[in-house]
């Protein structure tokens, strides 16, 4: 075939998470430059399959950047080279006939491998669940416009909102900070009126549940940023740290 | 009180610490680099010495010195420690990394290790001297005020308390410690000025990281002052380590 490429790719394998686990090297031929990346990786596991040998274990669950799942950390990136794009939107295109491509999981003390590129991101779970509950009205259908807010918080909210849990800047930050993930779940609440009767006790927990996970602190890379698929700014982790010592200093927790 | 020691012993806790240490130092620099700045008087040092006393004599300077000494070891220990603790936060490291980041950004800590070996050195040299050592040089200065003619003259053997300084027949003698001569001497070693120059120079590449990230950690990133802070920070970084790096030069060479 014309057009396709030819590869080698060294992929991190572990069996589990005790494991010590260590690179294999693959060749995969004939793949075509309008596959997706995970596509690839299917037709490299199909192989495997064939020979008998266990296929590789790896997250991935819409395909169409919204959900998360894939964490696959490429030639030194997570998610490749491309900026504000996830593993599963990558295409072959980004790269070469005869290219050599890394592929290994996220590495952090709190995202441990379990197998393969698979990572358990529940810690991300548990700073979640830490925020604890909003408030929200129920009963009969409230007009749409009850509640005003602002275009730009809003539209900035919004762009907190986007964050897909992803992981990728505690797997390109060189602290594996979660910063900019915790940043961003404070952000999204804090600038809406929704979210305001808890905002002090949110902040407070998720950051304490952030540090109890064992991620390392910010020291203002922007390499998460960098590489964030969707883009979240560094300005949301400006304003969750004035969340939390805005905080600290005012709410009735005495702990 | 219980809240005050979660709140920084947390992750940011530790960091705003380390933010505010570190913006305290920055303008410490400054304090010192004007003082420093007297170096290039060609007075045989009689501005530089008389500056000297007052900043080690004064109550006030005396008071804020202290903030300054444990600035200097907060910041140097918080760093340190947070620097571990993200080591930590990685136990295994990947095969290839690609970075999208400034390299100065990645290295403070190493950056503030150097600078923290160079402060010892510099302060065992100077500070450790200038307060201790028994045979410390004087030097006397007759100072005619028509004129402004100085004559000088070395002194020794004086007890290392002594500072005189008095107006008579319109001639001020002032005998001080002779700060000056020590950093001629100092700087006449070329090695010696080497060392001051790369200090200097690691001190900017952590500067131009450290600055514009104080203000960051602080909560300050805002649309319409955060590009000038990065601005101020980078000027801010190049041209003290610059002005500080050009004083041994310049003694050398005069
Ligand atoms: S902030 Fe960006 S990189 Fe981090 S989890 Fe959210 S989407 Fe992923
Ligand atoms: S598989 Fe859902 S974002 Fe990639």
């Amino acid at each position: 075939m014309s057009g396709t490429m030819n590869l080698t790719l060294k992929v991190w394998r572990q069996k589990n998470k005790n494991d010590k686990g260590a690179f294999a090297t693959y060749q995969v031929k004939d793949i075509s430059p309008d596959m997706s990346f995970l596509e690839m990786f299917d037709v490299l596991n199909e192989q495997l399959i064939s020979k008998g040998e266990t296929p590789i274990a790896f997250d991935h669950d819409c395909r169409e950047g919204i959900c998360g799942m894939c964490s696959m950390y490429i030639n030194g990136r997570p998610h490749g080279p491309l900026k504000g794009v996830t593993t599963c939107q990558l295409h072959m295109r980004s790269f070469h006939d005869g290219d050599t491509i890394v592929v290994e999981p996220w590495r952090a003390q709190a995202f441990p491998v379990i197998k393969d590129l698979v990572v358990d991101r529940s810690s991300f779970d548990r700073i979640i669940a830490s925020g604890g509950f909003v408030s929200v009205n129920t009963g009969n259908t409230k007009d749409a416009n009850n509640i005003l807010i602002g275009k730009e918080d809003a539209d900035e909210a919004f762009s907190a909102a986007a964050c897909i849990g992803c992981g990728a800047c505690v797997a390109a930050c060189k602290n594996a900070s979660a910063m900019l993930f915790v940043s961003a779940k404070i952000s999204q609440l804090a600038m809406l009126p929704q979210g305001d009767p808890e905002r002090k006790r949110r902040a407070e927990n998720m950051v304490e549940t952030m540090d109890e996970e064992g991620f390392g602190s910010c020291t203002n890379t922007g390499a998460c940023s960098a590489e964030c698929p969707k883009e979240i700014s560094l300005e949301h982790i400006a304003r969750m740290n004035r969340e939390y010592f805005g905080a600290k200093f005012t709410s009735q927790n005495v702990k | 009180m219980n809240w005050v020691i979660t709140t920084f012993s947390s992750s940011l806790g530790k960091k705003l610490l380390t933010a505010l240490t570190g913006l305290f130092l920055c303008t410490f620099l400054v304090v010192h680099l004007l003082g420093n700045l007297q170096l290039f008087y060609s007075d045989e040092g009689l501005a530089f010495n008389t500056y000297a006393r007052f900043m080690t004599t004064n109550p006030l300077i005396k008071t804020v010195s202290i903030l300054l000494y444990s600035s200097i070891l907060g910041h140097a220990f918080l760093g340190l420690y947070l620097a571990y603790k993200n080591k930590k936060a990685r136990p295994v490291s990947y095969a290839s990394v690609n970075n999208q980041s400034v390299w100065a950004s990645r290295n403070m800590g190493v950056l503030g290790t150097m600078i923290l070996l160079f402060i010892v050195v510099h302060m065992s040299d100077f500070w450790y001297e200038y307060h201790n050592e028994d045979g410390f040089p004087f030097k006397e200065y007759k100072v005619e005020l028509l004129t402004g003619k100085v004559s000088t003259s070395a002194k020794s053997g004086l007890d290392k308390g002594v500072y005189v300084d008095y107006v008579q027949d319109g001639v001020r003698t002032v005998i001080a410690k002779d700060l000056f001569l020590e950093c001629k001497e100092a700087f006449e070693q070329l090695w010696y000025v080497v060392l001051y120059v790369i200090s200097m120079a690691v001190l900017a590449f952590h500067l131009s990281h450290g600055f514009q990230s104080g203000f960051q950690t602080l909560g300050l990133n805002h649309k319409k002052y955060t590009s000038a802070i990065k601005w101020f920070g980078l000027v801010f970084s190049i041209l003290i380590p610059l002005a500080f790096a050009a004083i041994p030069v310049y003694m050398y060479f005069s």
